[in-house]
């Protein structure tokens, strides 16, 4: 499908522009890549009233055409980028309650004169304010159409269309200051030299070459010459700039807007942040609504994951029982279809969690989390923005470590996404359960605490203590790219929007599928190959040892398969990876089968369940934890006839699942955010040193 | 000579210049321009950051950079 006419949705963040293209688009939006950068470019298709097409492009939320993130840095390189993505419409969305900080943005991409509709939003909260806008006087003194809308109330949209389809070709704006006058000079060398006629836009070559990949190394080299010759300075440039632009906006405001003075009432959502951001309440308010999320993920979830999880047993039987036998049916029963179900039985927390954080957003109280969290973080390294990826961490690492680009700072996101993985996820949770379990006794201590339950607590406290730690070392290793901020708009308290809860929940559940997904799937069949095939005629010997006739008189039917299965496992090629890495992991406590499942569980944590249950030949699926956990209790070493899961064991091995870096799709993450193999490289690296020493401590301590 | 940062809570003062040119970049994108006038609204319960009312908006920023903007 084709569209006929490109528009791109342009404005500050808080503007209600998600609001605005998710009604203009409807579900009919993708997720793509912006070429060469991992931000997201949402587009969908809009029809408009004259018939045609138009293909809405949700740029990121900015206050200036100057980038200040990654998310930023992408707004000036599509409406600049004439080969590609250049939009042949933009809507600029104004906040009318704000317009004057509004506007700076706006005279920006009016300068670039390109084909400008401007809708002003919040017509609403603006009337409620005292202030009236003379939207026919501002319309004609800028020279654009002016459509006042009510994204929330869904009002205006029409007429919103109407403008679009209507719209001139060409750009009819009024010039907003004298761009040349800031460097007269050296916007014509530029204009001359790459065949700019747009002066603003020669500026902002000048200002931004470096960063834009539409622009070749010699155009790129030859402006920085330019600028030399000119004696150009980019900041002092923009400070001009900024300044004349502000003059401008009075002038256009002076007899266009009026506000009356409003009697001095407090607003409501001052009166809320009095409570929120409460020197002591605060901080009890945001630790609840965190458990609060913690028990919602795990309670809420539980019923559609075990659903997920029969429907993908009722797969896999299905595909056995109509299938052929053979190889290729086992492949895509135990390795495809199991690898999938992996994945996919994390949906529901993932939806779940993004759908809280999404409201947490939404309201405008995450703003406030990272208000109040700021000065902690900072002295740790991070930033008040680490903590929405920290905590969503605790569900999943993926979500969260994408979460980070609203992270300006270079180096503050970068300790943060190391650090994230340390926290623990839901998928370490049936590890931790399995073996605290198996080794921890279930009884109370001091009449209120159970055991099991505090084991558990502290190998969550021991995640968050050791992120903070790791990032507490970093911040004196990474060196700063540039000076960190901190300067940002506290949104007024809103409802939440539940149409953009839902879409940003599907959204993210989409895209942890489809990165994830691939992953895992690659990782489980490569498994399921190692665990299934061994070298040479080793399985022919064992199915030949177990037909002879005395094996079927001492032994039910079910147990000699079960026995076939484990003698096959332990000559696989898993088996012999277990065995060659024995040495290395028995200072840690542990034998070549626990080797398997170490082995196996970097694809994902969660395996390791899926394994010890093949080990230690368990009938059914994975999930019968009760069982697995009796048949790893009665598991006796082979030379001491001790148990092999001791207390000392089994924590060892906990503190090895806290530690590691066992998850391919973090891995592809982190690559995926940072562009660099380096960073997951080091990352893995550290955790494995980190897993190795914690739980060869804990390992000697307790033995 | 006043920095922003001296401002007790609930005080207005109007903003006169900036003492760090690249801080200032970004402040003045943000509503805060010589002349404007500036409220401090709250502190955060550890002491920093602070949220200033400027422009209409509130804004919040830490002590640091608070103390790069000088009032009249």
């Amino acid at each position: 499908m084709k569209a006929e006419i490109k528009v791109a949705l342009v404005g500050n963040p808080n503007t209600g522009k998600s609001t605005l293209f998710n009604l203009l688009t409807g579900l009919n939006q993708k997720i793509g890549n912006f070429p060469g950068v991992t931000v997201d470019k949402k587009t969908g298709f809009c029809n408009l009233p004259d018939g045609r097409r138009a293909e809405i492009i949700d740029l990121p939320g900015t206050y200036s055409l100057y980038p200040k993130s990654r998310d930023e840095s992408i707004v000036f390189s599509v409406l600049a980028d004439r080969v590609h993505e250049a939009p042949d419409l933009v809507v600029v969305i104004l906040d009318a309650s704000n317009l004057k900080r509004n506007l700076l943005l706006y005279t920006q991409v009016a300068d670039l004169k390109i084909p400008l509709v401007v809708a002003l939003n919040m017509m609403d909260v603006a009337k409620k304010d005292g202030i009236s806008i003379d939207i026919n006087s501002l319309s004609k003194k800028l020279g654009v159409p002016i459509v006042p809308i009510s994204a929330r109330r869904n009002e205006g949209i029409d007429e919103l269309k109407k403008s679009i389809s209507y719209a001139n070709k060409f750009a009819l704006q009024q010039d907003s200051i004298d761009v040349k006058s800031i460097a007269p000079q050296l916007v014509d060398a530029i204009g001359e030299e790459l065949q700019v006629d747009n002066p603003y836009f020669a500026l902002q070559l000048a200002h931004q070459h470096e960063t834009l990949t539409f622009l070749s190394e010699r155009e790129s080299s030859r402006i920085e010459e330019l600028e030399l010759a000119h004696n150009f300075h980019s900041q002092k440039a923009q400070a001009t700039e900024t300044i004349a632009r502000y003059n401008y906006i009075n002038d256009l405001l002076y007899d266009t807007v009026t506000k009356q003075e409003a009697a001095q009432e407090e607003s409501t959502s001052n009166r809320i942040d009095k409570v929120l951001t409460h020197r002591i309440f605060g901080f009890f308010i945001f630790f609840g609504i965190l458990l609060f999320m913690f028990q919602a993920i795990f309670a809420w979830s539980a019923y559609p994951m075990e659903l997920i999880e029969k429907l993908f047993i009722w797969m896999q039987t299905g595909v056995h029982n109509l299938l052929p036998a053979g190889p290729l049916t086992d492949l895509l029963a135990d390795g495809v279809i199991a690898g999938l179900s992996g994945v996919l039985v994390f949906i529901p927390q993932i939806a779940i969690l993004f759908a809280l954080i999404a409201i947490l957003e939404d309201t405008g109280y995450m703003a406030r989390v990272t208000f109040m969290m700021d000065r902690l973080m900072r002295k740790v390294g991070l930033n008040g923005k680490s903590v929405v990826p920290l905590i969503g961490g605790f569900a999943c690492a993926v979500p969260s470590i994408m979460s980070t680009r609203t992270i300006e700072n270079w180096k503050d996101r970068m300790i943060t996404i190391m650090v994230t993985p340390l926290v623990a996820c839901s998928a370490r949770l049936p590890v931790y359960t399995l073996l605290i379990a198996l080794v921890v006794p279930d009884r109370n201590l001091w009449w209120i605490f159970n055991l099991q339950g505090l084991a558990l607590t502290g190998m969550y406290v021991l995640s968050l203590v050791s992120a903070i730690i790791v990032a507490w070392v970093m911040k004196y290793i990474l060196k700063a790219r540039e000076r960190g901020y901190f300067i940002m708009e506290l949104p007024v308290y809103r409802m939440p929007r539940w149409n953009n809860v839902l879409l940003t929940m599907f959204d993210r559940a989409k895209t942890f599928v489809l990165q994830a997904g691939k992953v895992i799937i690659a990782v489980s069949v490569i498994l399921w190959v190692l665990a299934s095939y061994g070298p040479g005629n080793n399985f022919e010997q064992i199915e030949k040892k177990y037909k002879q006739p005395q094996y079927g008189q001492i032994m039910k039917p079910t147990e000699v398969q079960h026995a076939i299965a484990s003698e096959k496992l332990e000559s696989s090629y898993a088996g012999y990876l277990g065995h060659a890495i024995e040495p290395a992991i028995k200072p840690l406590g542990f034998d070549w089968k626990i080797g398997i499942a170490l082995i196996t569980s970097f694809a994902a944590r969660e395996v390791f369940v899926g394994t010890m249950a093949t080990i230690y030949s368990v009938d059914g699926n994975a999930d019968e934890i009760q069982s697995v956990k009796q048949k790893m209790g009665s598991a006796r070493n082979a030379e001491t006839g001790k148990p092999t899961f001791t207390l000392a064991v089994a924590f060892s091995l906990m503190m090895f699942y806290a530690f590691a870096m066992q998850c391919a799709s973090t891995v592809a993450v982190v690559y995926r955010e940072t562009k660099d193999w380096r960073w997951p490289a080091v990352q893995f690296a550290y955790m494995a040193v980190l897993a190795y020493a914690a739980s060869f401590i804990t390992y000697t301590l307790l033995k | 000579m006043k920095k922003l940062s001296q401002l007790q809570i609930g005080k207005t003062g109007i903003i006169k210049e900036f003492t760090d040119l690249e801080m200032s970049l970004k402040l003045m994108e943000m509503g805060c321009l010589p002349g404007e006038e500036i409220k401090v609204e709250r502190v955060a319960p550890l002491g920093d950051p602070i949220a200033v009312n400027v422009s209409g908006y509130m804004l919040s920023l830490r002590k640091q950079e608070a103390s790069t903007i000088i009032l009249q």
